[in-house]
């Protein structure tokens, strides 16, 4: 991918109007970006943010206009075009061109994709009764928080963090919660076995109940879902039903134009495609990082942001921002998980603080490098191993484990 | 309604009216005034939204709580009047406001 200084002129146009979208479109007029923009989203409402839909939105605390990452003003004040309620449906790279499903076209200098993903449907019978529910949106949220209340009985499936999420919300607001998840434990693909313990006795502590190891294999109901049905035989009875399963890279558009893609489109640190002229940011993106040195797609707030930064310093020509360390947290209840990293080739783990005290750390090391913390309620486990992790200092293992050091002296 | 005066670290001061209701890094993201960035949107896990809060203000915003507290820690520059915006609830008492950015909030 070669090294381009690209006009700061020029029409960028940004494809999604998401996190990463929005965020592009704001640093790209803050850098001094002087050409058009034109940031076109499927939602019919502006950019924000999406981790308090399965809080905050359910518990009547947000709602879009709280959550919009800058008012609807701020586009129109900027000289960015603000397309709502439109999808791309074709890139043509040869003429860089856009069409869009009102049927106009766009002509870029600069393009920006940042489509996202979109939740995983299961293909069983019953998926598409109503009250079988995603959350991604604004309206999902608005749809479930309708579905929810004393009284009700929801079903979760998936216990990964929407699942868990979702959960705990609904606990707060009176309904019944059961969480059906295919592996043996609780945020299996994200988490350590022994968060995984903790998380399932706190929420069973607050009355939820959970199915693990199990198979969803149908939604029953007429005209309206009553029940989950497990490979077992056995029918979970509910009024209503979150699927929270994962999320697949809306890449289709990228794959089409023969754009490089690996269940994601392919960037490089610049967020640059394998075409100079395209960018990709966001959920929808597959990255180097060069910590690990591997490339992954990451599904994180965060990453939308620093991926928003890449791109738009290499379209004004500012320099690469230094590379972070990849973070993510999930709220439930009065936990505050807080995870850097990725433990890909870790080979031990140290745990510091007691779980049962609700403020702990697990570290998980590779030799006595720190590659992933997973932090509950407790911020300088979550800080320092963060920089820990990029700066690769190696640690004692049992000063990390002493609570009596503090973790500023650990790192010394 | 508060009346916010945010100052950048090169002296540069934004006034804007902010909602009752919203964080004082909310009224910064929301009316595009640079220098607090909020990565985490307010959940209290980035530490990137710190100002310093004008001395005449420390005592009308309230404490840091024990989560603020341990996250500030970890921040650049961090001065006793230090606060993570996104935890200071604006009121009509903080009509007046004055806060300052640091330099950076990496």
């Amino acid at each position: 991918m070669t090294d381009q200084t690209a006009p700061t002129t020029g029409h960028v146009v940004i494809l999604g109007a998401g996190h990463a979208g929005g965020t592009a479109a704001a640093l790209l007029r803050q850098y001094g970006f002087a050409g058009p923009i034109t940031l076109v989203g499927e939602e019919p409402i502006p950019p924000y943010q999406r981790p308090p839909l399965s809080k905050a939105w359910l518990k009547g605390e947000a709602d879009a206009e709280s959550l919009a990452l800058k008012p609807l003003e701020f586009y129109a004040e900027h000289d960015i075009d603000f397309r709502p309620g439109v999808r791309a449906v074709q890139l043509k790279r040869s003429d860089r061109t856009v069409v869009l499903s009102d049927g106009s076209t766009l002509s870029y200098d600069i393009l920006i994709l940042a489509t996202g993903a979109r939740a995983i449907a299961l293909p069983i019978p019953g998926a598409d009764l109503p009250g079988v529910m995603f959350l991604r949106t604004a309206a999902d949220a608005e749809q479930l928080k309708a579905a929810v209340g004393p009284g009700k009985t929801l079903a979760v499936v998936g216990g990964g963090y929407i699942g868990l999420e979702v959960a705990a919300s609904g606990r707060a607001l009176g309904a019944e919660v059961v969480v059906l998840e295919r592996e043996s434990r609780l945020l299996a693909r994200v988490a350590c076995p022994e968060l995984s313990d903790f998380f399932r006795g706190y929420h069973e502590k607050h009355g939820v109940r959970f199915e693990l190891g199990c198979s969803v294999v149908g939604f029953e109901g007429e005209g309206h879902v009553t029940g989950v049905k497990l490979a077992s035989g056995q029918v979970v009875p509910c009024d209503a039903v979150v699927v929270g399963v994962g999320a697949h890279p809306n890449d289709e558009l990228a794959s089409d134009a023969g754009l490089e893609t690996a269940r994601g489109v392919v960037v490089d640190l610049d967020a640059r495609t394998s075409d100079p002229a395209v960018f990709a940011i966001g959920d929808v993106a597959h990255r180097p990082m060069p910590i690990y040195d591997r490339m992954f797609r990451m599904e994180s707030v965060p990453n939308a942001l620093e991926q928003a930064k890449q791109a738009a310093c290499a379209i004004t020509g500012r320099p690469r921002p230094p590379g972070e360390c990849p973070w993510q947290w999930s709220d439930q209840y009065d936990l505050k998980l807080q995870i850097a990293g990725y433990a890909f080739d870790a080979d031990g783990i140290v745990v510091r603080g007691d779980p049962a005290s609700g403020k702990f750390a697990v570290f998980h090391l590779k030799g006595d490098q720190v590659q992933a913390v997973e932090a509950i309620n407790a911020p300088p486990e979550f800080m320092m191993g963060k920089q820990l992790i990029l700066n690769r200092k190696p640690v004692d293992k049992a000063k990390l484990a002493d609570v009596t050091i503090s973790m500023k002296e650990v790192a010394a | 309604m508060a009346k916010i005066t945010y100052i950048e670290h090169d002296g540069t001061k934004h006034v804007v009216d902010v909602k009752t209701g919203l964080s004082v890094m909310e009224g910064a993201v929301k009316n595009n005034i640079p220098g607090i960035d909020a990565d985490c949107g307010g959940a209290c896990a980035c530490a990137t939204c710190h100002v310093y809060v004008d001395e005449a203000w420390v005592s009308k915003t309230g404490e840091r709580s024990a989560m603020e507290e341990s996250m500030l820690d970890f921040a650049e520059g961090v001065e006793d009047n230090s606060r993570l915006s996104c935890q200071i609830k604006v009121t009509d008492a903080l009509d007046g406001l004055v806060v300052r950015m640091p330099e950076s909030q990496h």
